[in-house]
């Protein structure tokens, strides 16, 4: 398909802003551009025609199936569409005086106390961006914590699992601090004796996702909470998984101290094909004051955004946070009210549903029953057949069931994680179930139909090696790219 | 095109999957059929540049597939006399040619007596094997 | 009970085929002394319509620019947005995908991505543009981690006309990659290049901002110069609507270009969810945070994009990953790609002329009210700042009253500008709204 640039043509457009009857002011001469961007011009019907022609050759939530597991894909409410867009929200500017934004931080306010309930963690920022950032602000907040006790020098390690999310290393590295990895035992929990030989006086914190990314709750969360409080250091909760416990296990009471949320995961956000999210974070009463400014605070009935906290470790975003993801958020809780109990009952069900009528067929490497998502192994398949966890997805495509995640966890060799949410029917999940088994049977009888797959996409397999050596990151309007081409 | 598997019996193997080839005082070292097997076709080498010294058992350089990426760790202590450029500008020589074309650097060994720790053809597939 | 979908049949079937008797049975796992045993403590569920009913009143509660003649700036801009960025932003197919880590299910977005890194190159003069970072201060932040492994030096160099809460983030992540920062004053407004070369000796990086906080247009290309000259990444924060007026900063010798997208196609929306932009010379191109994506081929020989270059992020990197980012803010940038299309080269040269133009009406009414610009005899943009008499915070307070927000008190960022009060110009301003600001400002400063 062509791009928009392709289809441009010089003194065409799309778009009229009103021309005010006054002088145009004029730009030095050193300071003027000197040859214009060479934007798209094209009319507005045919703006309109290009990016319907690029949705048709995308795949949402709203296309189909989506169980790509560790991203929760479940359905975006189109009421929260609805009120994000009205006006009070919308053409809201964020440094609109406190006066004149009571109704948002409103809002936030009652947001936090959801996020309260659910973490079991009284002290609440909504500033980061992201789960990921989420990470970072949390680690920064151990060295705050740490910084203030004196131990900030001694304590220099971060300790993650094994099975960890790879944002959790990055962030480690990135808040300046050492890493260490504990290892996953057989039933798939944190191995205790691997963990105690290696927490010690040097250790700042652990970093864990519960349900651990095999979509397994660690069994002995408890011991791994006194290993760590019992050596002066703290536990970070990764929230990417908090769709499988809201209101059946707290963060704060399994041991944590400190937590991320995706809002974009467990409280249905949009992802827009990569972004916006939102990582909100809740900590224990002790860490508390170092959280970033600014915070929302309640004075009886006005509300107001502190930015005056002497032992904040300052801003990790512009402004208060992605507000828009927190209207989405506060509006689907709302949808839920105290059945969001039930909505995390639901996820594990029907994960459960999706692994008991898949396991003949596939191998499952833990054999435990799942908690909101499970993962496979197409080990066997590959050793027979010569199919991989990428064919297997790839023909998933044919079925118009976006495939689940492949080559994750990293422990787990030709590993497809599976995680149907629970906005799913029984219908859709039987679907998925039995397409899956066609695919194991497939794999027998024809692999290269696997192999070849996807053959009903608007394009075949995509090679990833050429795109890595050409390095094709922009359109050339006709030059030879702009980046080095080699091979 | 990928070469087929093999470990060449002239070579030495450091357990990491990297091969040197003695010459004197020097040796040329790069990374095994099975390395490059492991990771698939590499789209980029991060060389070091000559003159530095690499140590054994740590790393010197970076390979690169789509979905992996790989310390290249020294089987021999020494300092870089010559990178292989063109594996700079064409990595896939590496999947093709692992122990031709697809070297990764000349050094001047700094201590000739770690030779004797590398395990020969024999040892080296025996092991993974076991992998 | 919200959006669930299984009946008690349904259920009542699943179980059976788990082989369990109850829902109870699969959180067993959880050990009993963490199980939460209560109801959650929270409101009772809302249908749809009384989810609409209170958000409504929530919205009501806010001044926004709908209601309130608005000259509020200071990074946000009440720029318009055009209805065909609704329209493409409400296709589900684009808004309720995820990461296009399969290709073959993502080709809408995976193509708007790379138009958008286009446009962002276009815009800037550079070669390479991410995907989007989170806003336009956490790109300020990216580029330190960049210039940290591409110098092998540790001292940030920020002038101190850019945007006071993305030195705020930088000064938060500075630690955590062991970089020191320093930031150069302004004299009078802007930074004097010669300040600028003597912070920069040993400097991994220098962010300056075009134009600068305060509206003023800097000599960006000597402060360029400086930073480069002393072997520092140059770094121009830029705001996108500038640029088919001012120069790019690819043009006068920038390392990288970053800054708030905001201005070009997303609303106000009280601070987010809104893009950062970040794009640099090819030289970088493997130290960019977070995704790329890139021209490839497919196995019928047909035109196609990918995720490329994924090496150097965090699923793979893990630890040695160039950030740690992996959500983005890709709806945010797509908006960003359509209006940016729907303006074209010569709309997007003709806001930049509107808002100079309303701007410069704004400035030479309040000169003529008696009014003192803040920097006198400045070239500025579609921002400029005056200085009011009193306490520029209890004006504001004064002139909402009135239905107008004349712009933001200084004060909360410089001191000794207690006076001073920063005001914007957008092309949704009309000089008869500028001739209200005027007046209201004349009352109550009277």
């Amino acid at each position: 398909m062509e791009l928009i640039y392709e289809k441009s043509k010089p003194g065409r457009r799309a778009g009229r802003i009103p021309r005010p009857d006054l002088p145009v002011a004029p730009v030095p001469d050193a300071l003027r551009r000197t040859s214009p961007p060479r934007l798209p011009e094209v009319s507005e019907p045919e703006l309109v025609r290009h990016f319907t022609a690029l949705a048709d050759r995308n795949f949402g939530i709203d296309t189909g199936f989506y169980p790509l597991g560790s991203c929760t894909m479940k359905h975006n409410p189109r009421v929260n569409e609805r009120v994000v867009n009205l006006p009070g929200f919308r053409d809201l500017h964020p440094l609109q005086e406190d006066e004149g934004a009571q109704g948002a931080l409103d809002l936030m306010w009652r947001l936090e106390q959801y996020l309260i309930e659910m973490t079991g963690l009284p002290g609440i920022s909504l500033q980061p961006a992201a789960g990921s950032q989420g990470e970072l602000t949390g680690l920064m907040l151990m060295r705050a914590y740490f910084a203030d006790r004196g131990e900030g020098e001694q304590r220099d390690t971060i300790i993650t699992a094994d099975t960890a999310h790879g944002t959790n290393p990055a962030s480690v590295t990135m808040a300046g601090y050492k890493l260490e990895k504990v290892a996953t035992d057989g039933r798939g929990n944190l191995d205790l004796d691997d963990l105690r030989a290696k927490v010690n006086e040097h250790t700042a914190g652990l970093m864990l996702t519960n349900p651990s990314t095999l979509g397994l709750f660690d069994e002995g969360i408890e011991q791994v909470a006194e290993i760590f409080h019992g050596a002066g250091a703290l536990l970070y909760y990764d929230g990417a998984n908090l769709n499988a416990v809201v209101g059946k296990s707290r963060p704060g009471d399994m041991g944590f101290d400190i937590v991320h949320i995706n809002l974009h995961k467990t409280f249905s956000q949009p992802h827009g094909g990569g972004g916006p999210g939102g990582g909100p974070i809740a900590v224990r009463d002790t860490i508390e004051p170092y959280l970033p400014v600014p915070r929302v605070v309640r004075d009886g009935d006005t509300f107001r955004l502190d930015r005056d906290r002497p032992k904040s470790i300052g801003r990790v975003r512009g402004f208060a946070g992605p507000f828009g993801v927190f209207v989405r958020s506060y509006a689907f809780m709302r949808a839920y009210g105290p059945s969001l109990q039930e909505m995390s009952e639901v996820a594990v069900l029907n994960a459960n549903y999706l692994l008991a009528r898949l396991r003949a067929a596939y191998e499952l490497p833990y054999g435990r029953l799942c908690m909101h998502e499970f993962v496979l192994s197409a080990r066997q398949l590959k050793k027979e057949h010569g199919v991989s966890a990428l064919d297997i997805a790839k023909r998933l495509m044919d079925f118009d069931i976006h495939p689940p995640t492949i080559y994750f966890p990293l422990v787990v060799p030709e590993a497809l994680m599976i995680e149907p949410t629970e906005t799913e029917t029984k219908e859709r999940l039987d679907h998925f179930v039995d397409v899956m088994l066609q695919i194991a049977r497939e794999a027998a009888d024809s692999p290269e139909l696997l192999q070849d797959a996807p053959h009903s996409r608007p394009v075949r397999r995509l090679d990833e090696v050429r795109a890595a050596k050409q390095q094709i990151v922009r359109h050339s309007f006709g030059a030879s790219p702009t980046a080095s081409a080699k091979g | 095109m990928a070469a087929a598997e093999s470990y060449p019996e002239e070579l030495r193997y450091h357990r990491d999957h990297d091969w040197a080839r003695i010459e004197g005082d020097e040796a040329v070292l790069g990374i095994t059929w099975f390395a490059q097997d492991s990771l698939g076709e590499l789209v980029h080498y991060e060389a070091p540049t000559a003159g530095t010294t690499i140590t054994l058992g740590t790393s010197y350089g970076e390979v690169e597939s789509v979905k992996a990426v790989s310390d290249v760790i020294a089987p021999l202590s020494g300092e870089i006399l010559e990178v292989n450029e063109a594996v700079v500008d064409a990595p896939e020589l590496v999947n093709d040619d692992p122990y031709g074309q697809g070297w990764l650097v000349r050094i001047k060994l700094s201590d000739p007596s770690e030779v004797a720790e590398l395990l020969d053809s024999a040892a080296y597939g025996a092991y993974i094997a076991e992998q | 009970m919200g959006y669930l979908a299984l009946t008690d049949r349904d259920c009542d079937e699943m179980l059976a085929a788990i082989g369990v008797s109850s829902v109870d049975e699969l959180f067993e796992q959880i050990p009993a002394g963490v199980r939460f045993r209560g109801p959650l403590d929270v409101e009772p569920e809302l249908t749809e319509q009384e989810i609409t009913a209170l958000f409504e009143r929530l919205a009501a509660r806010n001044s926004h620019t709908g209601v309130e003649l608005s000259f509020l700036g200071a990074g946000i801009y009440d720029h318009y947005v055009p209805a065909v960025v609704d329209a493409v932003l409400s296709r589900g197919e684009f808004l309720t995908a995820y990461t296009p880590y399969q290709p073959e299910m993502s080709q809408g977005t995976l193509q708007a991505i790379f138009e958008y890194q286009t446009a962002i190159c276009e815009l800037t003069r550079m070669d390479v543009s991410n995907a989007s970072g989170y806003d336009g201060c956490t790109v300020a932040a990216d580029a330190c981690y960049i210039a940290k492994f591409a110098t092998g030096r540790t001292k940030v160099v920020l002038a101190e006309t850019l945007n006071p809460m993305v030195r705020q983030v930088v000064k938060t992540y500075a630690p955590g990659f062991g970089l020191q920062v320093v930031e150069v004053p302004h004299r009078d407004g802007v930074i004097d290049p010669a300040d600028l070369a003597a912070a920069a000796v040993d400097a991994a990086i220098v962010i300056f901002q075009q134009p600068n906080y305060f509206g003023v247009l800097e000599d960006a290309p000597a402060l360029a110069a400086a930073a480069n000259a002393a072997g520092a990444l140059s770094v121009a924060h830029v705001d996108p609507l500038s640029l088919g007026l001012l120069e790019a900063p690819g043009a006068y010798g920038c390392s990288l270009a970053i800054g708030e997208g905001q201005a070009a196609g997303n609303f106000q929306s009280y601070g987010g969810p809104h893009y950062g932009f970040l794009a640099s010379r090819t030289d970088f191109i493997r130290r960019l945070p977070g995704r790329i994506v890139g021209e490839t081929l497919d196995a019928a020989n047909e035109r196609g994009y990918v995720l490329t270059l994924q090496t150097r992020e965090q699923h793979i990197r893990r630890e040695k990953a160039t950030s740690n980012m992996t959500t983005n803010q890709t709806l945010l940038a797509l908006a960003g790609l359509v209006y940016l299309s729907w303006l074209g080269p010569q709309g997007l040269r003709e806001v930049g002329e509107a808002c100079t133009a309303l701007a410069a009406y704004a400035k030479s009414e309040l000169r003529a009210a008696g009014f003192v610009e803040l920097f006198a005899n400045k070239t500025t943009f579609k921002e400029f700042a005056i200085r009011v008499g009193r306490p520029a915070g209890e004006v504001v307070k004064a002139a909402r009253e009135r239905g107008v927000h004349p712009g933001y008190a200084l004060a909360r960022d410089y001191k000794g500008l207690d006076d001073a009060l920063l005001i914007a110009v957008t092309e949704k301003r009309t000089p008869a709204e500028i001739d209200r600001l005027v007046e209201v400002l004349r009352e109550v400063t009277s």
